[in-house]
């Protein structure tokens, strides 16, 4: 998010998803295995492709859609820096760019210029693993096309450069005039069901809802006089920085909303130290989950069946979620918030969500036109400043959220950790179609079906490890062991290992890297160094 | 755009040129009976039952699949239609289970729907061959019973044409064709993914929600719509309710981003609601062991803890993790409290996990 923001002023998905079945011509997908993390989005580009809209899979695993794919860029993991530098290069020397654009609407393009220089095809080759033939194919084929579509996920923001992978990602867009129409732009495609809308509410450290920023002045007064309080202007504490000071004993208390940090965040053991170092931790949550067994306190929480709200989609559109049922608990988790403050010393007293919505609304101008009677039927995507505005399906149109959208160009940065000889294989990580996080454990249909972890290795190691599908391994890092079944599959590449993180009997982060995006606090979930070895 | 003119049961209509009969009957309000069409599939053609007099020509067309000419002159409901529709009806329910009574589809079922309409009680072809099909009861989701299989060949154009995973497909000749898998094993051994596109577009009992079965009648279930709580696609469905409880979720043809399109964790993972390990009461850890507690007992603990450590340690001390999987007014709140009372800016969720 923080590497759009830089470059276009705004994070978000600049396009809808309708755009693939609608208005696309070229979908270049860079770290998006589509099919499994979000299969509707999948579903689309499949039938899209099959209508003749080209397809360009970058990955280093052979996900589903490299079956529907016109070309398949199989580049090394944590080499996408290169690989879209050296796109770039052959844009600019074969004189592809799209010089209008570049200069109406950009800025700082001979930076870039001066960066990607370096990247010649051969180099990139060597470095990347894939053909100068290929390289030169798809550099020419996007550039060449007028309507194409960008996607990636966590495939791309899951490294030590993330934000650096994100923004070459948006250096190529721009380059080539790709962003402000339908049909184009640079769609990062948001994981959970709400993480857009959790951003968008300011459950950040920088921020008030609406991207409105805690060290503005004038903004922080807006906050001040709507709740009735001073309001800090130091920017707070990211996910692993809070742990870090759990870790120092400087923060001494935590409240934690739905979230399983000790089975989704990288480098576990590390974050259950924290958790434990804690005077008080109070979790609000559906089940005992490996978190919540920390906690002093658990508030049950109510499911999305049995509470009224919003969740705002990956394309920016703020739909609703319906009560269907009483909650199981006996009140919804707004109730629960809300009676938590009170009983604290602030009162918090609404009626219903929707004047929640409402208060939040009136002090965020990008969606003070949205509200549940418009959205009943159909959802409204933000921007939407007033209730006469039709929404923004589609960003920066004529001009960048920012003004001019600047170019960020990226050297090569490797992976904080790479195989050696006594780590030999690189471990990468990911989500299965059958699960989703932590919940879906908890479906019994679902979890009868797929109910442990399979670590896809590839054929040419299973021989050598004289390892067969189903076989069971020990997989160590420097940081953890886990035990796991094995499925061999040229999904992975020769000297990789591909594992989920959704089973609590492989907890598959307590091995995941230390190295930290240092812009966002994003793991290095993509890369690390571990050693498999057969249980006899 | 280009109209043509046309007379439906006496009435001039107007449709776009390349349109079908059943295509400007639908745009003028005539409804025409149909088995196999579907507005998000290909037209097969091949169920017959939407067929229509023309005048002029000798045989009655489907509608799906014959395109309008300026001036044509259709009848939807003559004699020799409805003659043939019946004829359709009770070839289909010839070799067909006439369980209704205790058919999970019954009130969503077309087939049944049809028979009413046109009075086929029973069939004159009745007492011929009937298949007797093992059901495909391999998985927690689906309920295969291809006995109740009218070959309108739905499942197997939404596998391909929604879903682009292929799975289905015909096998056999004449009597023995079936709509399956390749090679004809049950679903939990084949490539399936379980998104359950077949079974939202099945007209009858073949295919059935696993969930559903023997929970409600299809007119008990009350349909509330709202957004799905796995990834961020941002698919609407309904969610199936009877008596307080929710009992499946069905599709929805409105839902803007993903129309009647799930997939397994959407359609099938809503379980995990009842799973008996939900919390349901306030949890208060006692040397070391969770113990049952009241709200009350809770907040008061809650309380005087983080009130007691803001005091003697600062704002700073406290941090809170707001959540990507609740809804957006929830996150507001926890913003809210931490940073207006708690006087900290100390809140993140896992957007960068």
């Amino acid at each position: 998010m923080a590497g759009l923001a830089t470059t276009f002023g705004s994070g978000a998905m600049t396009n809808p998803i309708n755009d693939i079945s609608n208005e696309a011509e070229l979908m270049l997908l860079i770290g998006t295995n589509t099919t499994e993390a979000h299969p509707v989005i999948g579903y689309k580009m499949r039938q899209a492709a099959r209508k003749g809209c080209k397809m360009i899979v970058c990955d280093p695993r052979r996900i589903d859609l490299v079956d529907d794919a016109d070309y398949w860029i199989r580049h090394n993991p944590g080499t996408d820096i290169p690989l879209l530098n050296g796109m770039m290069h052959i844009i600019i020397k074969e004189g592809l760019e799209d010089k209008e654009f570049v200069a109406e609407r950009t800025e700082n393009y001979e930076a870039l210029k001066a960066t990607v220089e370096a990247y010649n095809p051969e180099y990139v080759a060597e470095l990347t693993g894939i053909s100068v033939d290929d390289l030169y194919t798809v550099a020419r084929l996007y550039a060449t096309t007028d309507k194409a579509m960008i996607f990636y996920t966590l495939g791309i923001t899951e490294h030590i450069c993330g934000t650096r992978n994100v923004m070459s990602i948006a250096n190529l867009a721009m380059l080539t005039g790709h962003v402000g129409r339908p049909g184009t732009g640079v769609c990062p495609i948001r994981g959970q069901n709400n993480v857009q809308g959790a951003c968008d509410m300011g459950a950040l450290p920088n921020v008030f809802p609406a991207y409105q920023a805690v060290n503005n002045d004038e903004i922080r007064s807006k906050f001040e006089q709507a709740w009735g309080v001073s309001l800090p202007a130091n920017i707070g504490l990211k996910i692993p920085e809070m742990f870090e000071a759990a870790h120092a004993g400087k923060v001494k208390a935590m409240y934690i909303l739905g979230e399983n940090p000790v089975l989704t965040d990288p480098n576990a053991n590390h974050i259950k130290e924290a958790l434990e170092n804690l005077d008080f931790l109070v979790v609000q949550e559906l089940f005992l989950t490996e978190t919540a067994e920390f906690a002093d306190v658990i508030l049950p929480a109510a499911s999305f069946s049995e509470c009224d709200g919003t969740f705002t989609s990956t394309e920016r559109r703020v739909q609703r979620v319906r009560k269907a049922i009483e909650p199981l608990p006996g009140q919804a988790n707004w109730q629960t918030i809300c009676q938590m403050s009170t009983r604290l010393g602030y009162t918090m007293q609404y009626d219903h969500p929707g004047q929640i919505w409402d208060e939040m609304a009136a002090l965020s101008p990008s969606m003070a036109g949205i509200n549940y009677e418009r959205i009943d039927q159909v959802g409204l995507h933000w921007p939407c400043p007033s209730t006469d505005h039709p929404g923004t399906p589609f960003l920066h149109a004529g001009k960048f959220t920012r003004g001019l959208g600047i170019f960020q160009p990226s050297d090569h940065i490797p992976p904080g950790e790479m195989p050696d000889e006594e780590y030999p294989f690189l471990l990468s990580t990911g989500r299965i179609l059958y699960h989703y996080n932590v919940t879906t454990p908890y479906s019994k249909g679902i979890n009868s079906m797929w109910d442990r972890e399979q670590a896809e290795v590839n054929p040419l190691d299973a021989e050598k490890l004289e390892l067969e599908t189903g076989s069971r391994v020990i997989v160590t890092s420097r940081r953890g062991q886990v035990s796991s079944e094995v499925k061999v599959s040229d999904r992975v590449m020769p000297g990789m290992i591909w594992m989920s993180f959704h089973h609590t009997a492989t907890p598959t982060n307590e091995l995941t890297s230390h190295h930290l995006d240092p812009i966002t606090g994003t793991g290095e979930y993509k890369v690390c160094a571990v050693r498999i070895e057969k249980i006899e | 755009m280009e109209m043509v003119n046309l007379y439906i049961n006496g009435k001039e209509v107007a449709a776009p040129t390349g349109s079908t009969i059943m295509q400007a009957a639908d745009l003028a309000g005539i409804e025409i009976p149909r088995l196999c069409y579907d507005p998000d599939l290909s037209a097969l053609g091949a169920c017959r039952l939407c067929v229509v007099e023309v005048k002029g020509n000798r045989l009655l067309p489907a509608s799906c699949v014959t395109p309008v000419m300026s001036g044509m002159e259709v009848f939807t409901e003559s004699p020799a239609v409805i003659e043939a529709r019946r004829t359709i009806l009770e070839l289909l329910v010839a070799n067909h289970p006439l369980d209704c009574m205790t058919c999970d589809k019954l009130g969503a079922c077309k087939l049944a729907d049809y028979c009413y309409h046109y009075g086929v009680k029973e069939s004159p072809f009745a007492g011929g061959e009937k298949h007797q099909y093992k059901c495909d009861d391999s998985n927690p989701f689906i309920i295969r019973d291809l006995n109740k299989c009218i070959l309108c060949g739905a499942c197997v154009r939404a596998c391909e044409e929604m879903t682009g995973q292929d799975n289905l497909s015909y096998l056999y000749r004449g009597f023995h064709r079936k709509a399956t898998t390749a090679g004809d094993v049950d679903y939990a051994q084949s490539d399936c993914v379980f998104c359950g596109q077949c079974v939202a577009l099945c007209p009858t009992g073949a295919l059935t929600e696993k969930t559903m079965a023997g929970q409600g009648r299809r007119w008990e279930i009350e349909r509330v719509r709202t957004t799905c709580p796995f990834c961020g696609t941002g698919c609407n469905f309904d969610l199936a309710v009877k008596d307080g409880k929710v009992i499946g979720v069905l599709s929805n043809p409105d839902s803007p981003v993903n129309g009647r399109s799930l997939c397994v964790k959407g359609r099938f993972g809503w379980d995990f609601i009842y799973n008996e390990k939900r919390l349901t009461t306030p949890l208060i850890k006692k040397n070391g062991q969770f113990e049952a507690a009241s709200w009350d007992e809770a907040f008061d603990l809650i309380a005087q803890k983080f009130n007691a450590i803001k005091d003697e340690y600062g704002p700073d001390s406290f941090a809170a993790l707001s959540s990507a999987r609740c809804t957006n007014e929830e996150n507001y709140l926890v913003q809210k409290f931490t940073r207006a009372y708690m006087g900290t800016n100390n809140v993140d969720h896992c957007a960068r996990t």
